[in-house]
């Protein structure tokens, strides 16, 4: 049985398979693994940062910061590795310490200082891109032995494809992502923040460390999304990745997860990736439409899925109304 | 642990907010085994009691004893460590989480470190199995009623503290059946010797249930009694006035009948809404005061909501000097000559950051629209002589309405609708939180307006005030109309009777 | 106190800020206050602040209705380049000036009208609802102009953007112009009393009759059309419309010059005088910034510093702390008082 709040993951489900069915017919070559190796390469980043936008918007929060932290990580990282010699490994630990404590920072200024999540996450967007340009508004190339490695490291698929490290490390995040979301006290305690979180208060949920730990999880993947993408574009530049955030919150919102928080899955954001993956890809089989449409498509499924949420809420709100009727 | 201490006991408990007394030296005492009703008018501090007892506030005087010793819970979760356990109205469990997430949040069976669902489901089902209930755990709880989702509630609370079950309205919306079905729940926690403290506003289920009463008003004790010991009517005045007295009334010496003062000019007929107040007859004669009577819950409010158009009657039909209107929006019933002084001053009435002056014009502004302004010096003439007319204090039009005291706030609103000259001012709970000074002028001037020929709904608890300025006073219970009083039998006493039901008869 | 101290204290914060921010800046580069004519025309970094402000400005005085409604238009960047991108395509195919400018500023109250269905009749979250046009705009701007940046030649057109009358340059008139304008309706006629009565307590103005549903709409379709003159600045200055970087993030700084400019984000009681002094404030860190010889990556930096402290001084938190504060010496004095009384 598909309850009414599932309705939004499977509607997506459902359009994606559609999608995904009506680009096979018009293209076959695009059910080929190569096509999607690429499409789980290319959105890796994208797909780290919408999985920690993932349990901010379930928290009923969201977080503009993370194109900027994903800019940030990728320059810091590149300065460190790239002019200071600083090997990789320890670039990447201090980049993850430093964007995570960034989203501790966050969560602290929204649970104490009670300003609205938007308000907070998007003094945060300048100070990261800010932080970002003052390590260097140049595009820094990166290279090293270990880095060459790490991306020489991938899985060969039958036909062609590829697995790469970055793919793979996307994958991991969506299934810790699952993991927590679904089987840890902390992943419950997200849900009932973000169904109410009054009654999640009186429930004894420790509202205030759980949503710091969510901004800085979310601080986190910004950090790991930006340390992939360096390796994805081999360079660090502060002006990279602007707008990420909006990507990611569509992904999420595409995926079936309520804006107004308690609902949703991260299995959903990770189908909110590939649609958006699958138009990128069908324009660029298509060559004929430009890159725009992208855009606009998302912006409809947007908004497709903002009403859907809206009538279903209505809808139940209106089945409540109706029994209580039924009882007087 | 001496079998001679009470279970829960709270000394002399106060609490104020913002300097205005919520609560004051109030005394709680409640057995083991006991089930223990709280009762009172909105305000009389019921909540606020209730949360100093589970940690939501902190008392700023007083002691509380569990078992003899003394505690201080601090928060919600210290307060269900030590046994108190408590079951909202509104804010309950979570709607988005499934039934076995909602028993075990925050304490959850691990494996692992990973949440054990199989457990949980089982534990689940087995918890609720001792309350009869037989339900998928696993769908989630916005799927199941509100009566189910009571016991939920109930049983993570008992299962979680064990001690104090407190429930707050635990029966507002629910059917008889399921009511009774709680009941079994409440009486078979009572053999295990949970003590459970209950506020309602249904005196039927008070009797059935209860075996103790607190009644609390504006904020004080009035007593604490076996329930076998109280007839009903006592209870009643307890809840609603000072005792049972015999006041002679000025309308009883002026036998003026109201027909005196012409045909009735707004007339509302079979009036009503499924669900909020049943269909009912209402005929307003020019300067005259009708006044509504009920306990709370009774369809006091609801009914000034159907008269304003807040809430859309979907029977009957409203006439003014003979004409159908449709009286589907407060716009509606504003082009009417309607004004509507509401019960939530905070949240309906006042708009907190704008100064008095703007309150008091913004009705008038309203329907005037935007495009004809009411200048500055306009304004400032309205409310200086609102100001000055009503007393409000301090006399300054710039203030924000925010920080004036309940009393002249609401005399602000008041302002607001009597410039607009209304036809039908609906006043709901009128002088409630409002000090005696101003509590009197209010009532002055409730007299002073139908003099000069407006018509005044005047909803009140306060049984004295509505028979001091009433010429006819409706009685709610149960969301009906089941008494009209004037003339002789309007008395507190008569009032207390209809709302027992045993009025009609005696007072006829 | 008079109407115009009143005025004065409320705009302190914002004009002392406003003049320390340029004092110092005077100080670091010298001649930066010197104001000359050449051409018939003013020059100098005062009359570049106010020109280079134009576009943030006249987002500023749509988004601080918005705010004072409690809502918020996150697509007015968007907007920005759809209006432009309209306005270069009508030039290019050779419409006359009137035609262009009224089909481009109808289509930005569209937009902000779109905005106002589903904020006041869908009842969506302002955020959610105006975060729709923010991420499709760009992409229907482009659909707009084919994805190239069309570029025109038409010097009356342009002249909205670089031209100057009376010596004083052309995009000061029309922000100066829209602002007085859209303050003047708001303060001469009843809309503005209304908008901060539905922002602060929508249902207690609903209960009073406040038609608080045609009051959001008008919000939206301010904002909207403030979006489409600035649009048609942008694109007037450049000569060419570009989809992609027209109005880039300026919704972050309207909003952010409302929030210096003290209207609070909870809705209610704005000034829009006070959000244009916020949004001058705003271009004179970045004018001041690049005078100075500091290197521009730190613009970022100080406004995210500036932002931060004014929203922890804003913040709930703290106005409850001084709130308190004032209440227990208010009912103190207030105690004291009826103690007087009573003896």
């Amino acid at each position: 049985m598909i309850h009414a709040r599932n309705l939004p993951f499977v509607t997506t489900l459902a359009i994606f398979v559609i999608a995904y069915g009506l680009c096979v017919l018009q293209f076959p070559n695009m059910l080929s693994t190569r096509v999607i190796g690429n499409l789980l390469t290319d959105n890796a980043f994208l797909g780290i940062a919408a999985v920690g936008m993932t349990f901010v918007i379930l928290s009923g929060g969201i977080d503009l910061s993370v194109g900027s932290v994903i800019a940030f990580t990728s320059v810091f990282v590149a300065v460190m590795v790239g002019s200071f010699g600083v090997h990789p490994l320890t670039a990447f630990l201090a980049a993850l310490v430093i964007s995570t404590l960034f989203g501790c920072l966050m969560g602290a200024m929204i649970r104490y200082l009670m300003i609205p999540p938007f308000v907070v996450t998007l003094a945060g967007m300048f100070l990261a891109r800010g932080a970002a340009y003052l390590v260097s508004t140049q595009s820094v190339p990166i290279t090293h032995e270990f880095i060459d490695t790490m991306l020489g490291f991938y899985i060969r698929f039958p036909g062609g494809g590829r697995l790469t490290l970055l793919a793979m490390v996307m994958l991991i995040v969506f299934v810790v992502g699952i993991i927590v979301a679904s089987r840890t006290r902390f992943g419950a305690n997200v849900y009932a923040i973000g169904g109410n979180i009054q009654s999640a208060e009186l429930m004894g949920v420790p509202v205030g460390a759980t949503t710091i730990r969510i901004y800085a999880l979310s601080g986190f993947l910004s950090g790991l999304a930006g340390i992939v993408y360096t390796l994805y574009t081999s360079s660090g530049y502060s002006l990279a990745t602007v707008g990420v955030e909006l990507d990611a919150i569509a992904a999420v919102v595409i995926g079936g997860t309520l804006l107004t928080g308690g609902v949703g899955l991260v299995a959903g954001t990770f189908i909110g990736i590939l649609l958006q993956g699958l138009i990128q890809t069908y324009i660029v089989f298509d060559g004929t439409l430009s890159s725009w449409w992208t855009k606009i498509v998302i912006g409809i499924l947007l908004f497709v899925f903002i009403v859907l949420q809206r009538t279903i809420i209505w809808y139940s709100d209106r089945r409540l109304a109706v029994r209580q009727l039924k009882e007087v | 642990m001496s079998a001679s201490h009470a279970l829960l006991e709270a000394r002399g408990i106060g609490k104020s907010f913002f300097g205005i007394s919520a609560l004051e030296d109030v005394d709680f005492t409640l057995e083991r085994g006991e089930i223990h009703a709280l009762l009172g008018e909105n305000g009389a501090g019921k909540s606020t009691l209730i949360k100093i007892l589970t940690g939501v506030y902190r008392r700023d005087r007083g002691t509380i004893y569990l078992e003899g010793s003394e505690v201080s819970p601090d928060d919600v979760a210290a307060a269900q460590a030590l046994g108190i356990g408590t079951v909202y109205q509104e804010v309950n469990l979570l709607e988005n989480l499934t039934v076995a997430e909602n028993l075990f949040l925050g304490r959850q069976p691990r494996r692992f470190g990973m949440i054990d669902r199989r457990s949980m489901r089982d534990r689940s089902k087995a918890l609720l199995a001792r309350y009869g209930l037989d339900i998928d755990v696993d769908a989630l709880l916005s799927s199941y009623s509100v009566a189910i989702r009571q016991i939920i509630a109930i049983a993570r609370a008992v299962d979680l503290s064990g001690k104090v079950l407190v429930l707050d309205e635990p029966t507002a919306s629910l059917d008889a059946n399921e009511v009774k079905g709680l009941f079994t729940v409440l009486r078979q926690l009572r053999e295990d010797g949970v003590g459970i403290v209950i506020i309602t506003h249904f005196l039927d289920q008070v009797y059935e249930i209860a075996d103790r009463v607190t009644v609390l008003r504006n904020g004080r004790l009035v007593g604490s009694r076996a329930i076998s010991e109280l007839p009903r009517l006592d209870l009643i005045s307890m809840m609603l006035g000072r005792e049972l007295q015999h006041i002679t009334r000025d309308h009883q010496a002026e036998p003026e009948t109201i027909d005196d003062r012409g045909a009735p000019s707004i007339q509302f007929q079979n009036y009503g809404k499924k669900g909020s107040v049943a269909p009912f007859d209402l005929d307003i004669r020019p300067g005259e005061v009708v006044g509504i009577a009920g306990l709370l819950g009774s369809g006091r409010s609801e009914t000034a909501f159907l008269l304003f158009g807040i809430d859309r009657a979907d029977s009957g039909t409203a006439t003014i000097d003979g004409k159908d209107v449709s009286i589907a929006s407060p716009e509606a019933a504003i082009a009417n000559r309607f004004g509507f002084c509401p019960e939530e001053r905070k949240t309906d009435g006042i708009v907190g950051d704008l100064s008095v002056a703007d309150n008091i014009v913004l009705a008038l502004q309203a329907r005037r629209g935007w495009m004809r302004p009411i200048s500055s010096a306009q304004k400032r003439e309205l409310a200086d002589s609102f100001i000055k007319s009503l007393d409000i204090r301090p006399a300054d039009r710039e203030r924000p309405i925010k920080f004036l005291s309940g009393g002249n706030q609401q005399k602000a609103i008041l302002a607001r609708w009597l410039v607009t000259e209304p036809r039908l001012l609906i006043l709901d709970e009128p002088t409630r939180g409002i000090d005696i000074g101003a509590h009197a002028e209010i009532l002055k001037m409730i007299e002073r307006l139908c003099s000069e020929g407006m018509s005044l709904v005047v909803i009140s608890s306060e049984l004295e005030e509505l028979t001091a300025v009433a010429h006819r006073v409706i009685v709610l219970s149960d969301r009906r109309h089941v008494a009209e009083l004037s003339g002789r039998q309007l008395t507190t006493d008569g009032i207390i009777r209809a709302i027992a039901g045993t009025g009609e008869t005696e007072a006829a | 106190m008079t109407w115009f101290t009143r005025r004065l204290r409320r705009l302190a914060p914002q004009l002392v800020a406003l003049a320390i921010i340029l004092g110092i800046i005077s100080l670091i580069a010298p001649g930066f206050l010197t104001v000359s004519v050449q051409n018939g025309r003013l020059y100098g970094s005062l009359i570049d602040i106010l020109v280079r402000a134009a576009p943030v400005a006249l987002l500023t005085v749509g988004m601080t209705l918005v705010i004072a409604t409690r809502g918020i238009d996150l697509s007015i960047g968007a907007v920005i380049a759809i209006c432009g991108a309209v306005a270069a395509t009508l030039i290019s195919d050779g419409y006359s000036l009137p035609v262009v400018i009224a089909v481009s500023l109808g289509v930005g109250i569209a937009c902000g009208l779109w905005n106002g269905v589903l904020v006041a009749v869908l009842d969506i979250q302002p955020i959610i609802a105006t975060l729709i046009l923010m991420v499709a705009g760009r992409g229907i701007a482009q659909l707009i102009t084919e994805g190239v940046i069309l570029t025109f030649n038409d010097d009356t057109f342009a002249a909205l953007g670089s031209g100057s009358l009376a010596g004083i340059p052309i995009p000061i008139y029309l922000w100066v112009g829209t602002a007085l304008v859209i303050g003047l309706l708001m303060r001469r006629t009843a809309l503005g009393f209304l908008i901060e009565a539905t922002g602060i307590n929508r249902r207690a103005a609903s209960l009073a009759g406040v038609r608080a549903r045609f009051l959001l709409f008008s919000a939206y379709a301010i904002s909207g059309l403030c979006a489409a003159i600035a649009g048609m600045i942008v694109t007037a200055d450049i000569r060419g419309a570009d989809a992609n970087n027209a109005g880039l993030w300026l919704e972050l700084d309207a909003i952010l010059a409302v929030v210096v400019g003290g209207t609070s984000l909870n809705g209610g009681r704005f000034s829009i005088t006070a959000s244009l002094i916020g949004a001058l404030i705003i271009q004179s860190i970045n004018t001041g910034i690049l005078v100075s010889g500091f290197p521009p990556e730190f613009n970022l930096i100080i406004k995210a510093g500036i932002i931060i402290v004014v929203l922890t001084l804003q913040s709930p938190a703290i106005m409850t702390l001084f709130g308190f504060i004032k209440a227990s010496r208010r009912s103190e004095k207030l105690n004291h008082g009826t103690k007087e009384a009573t003896r």
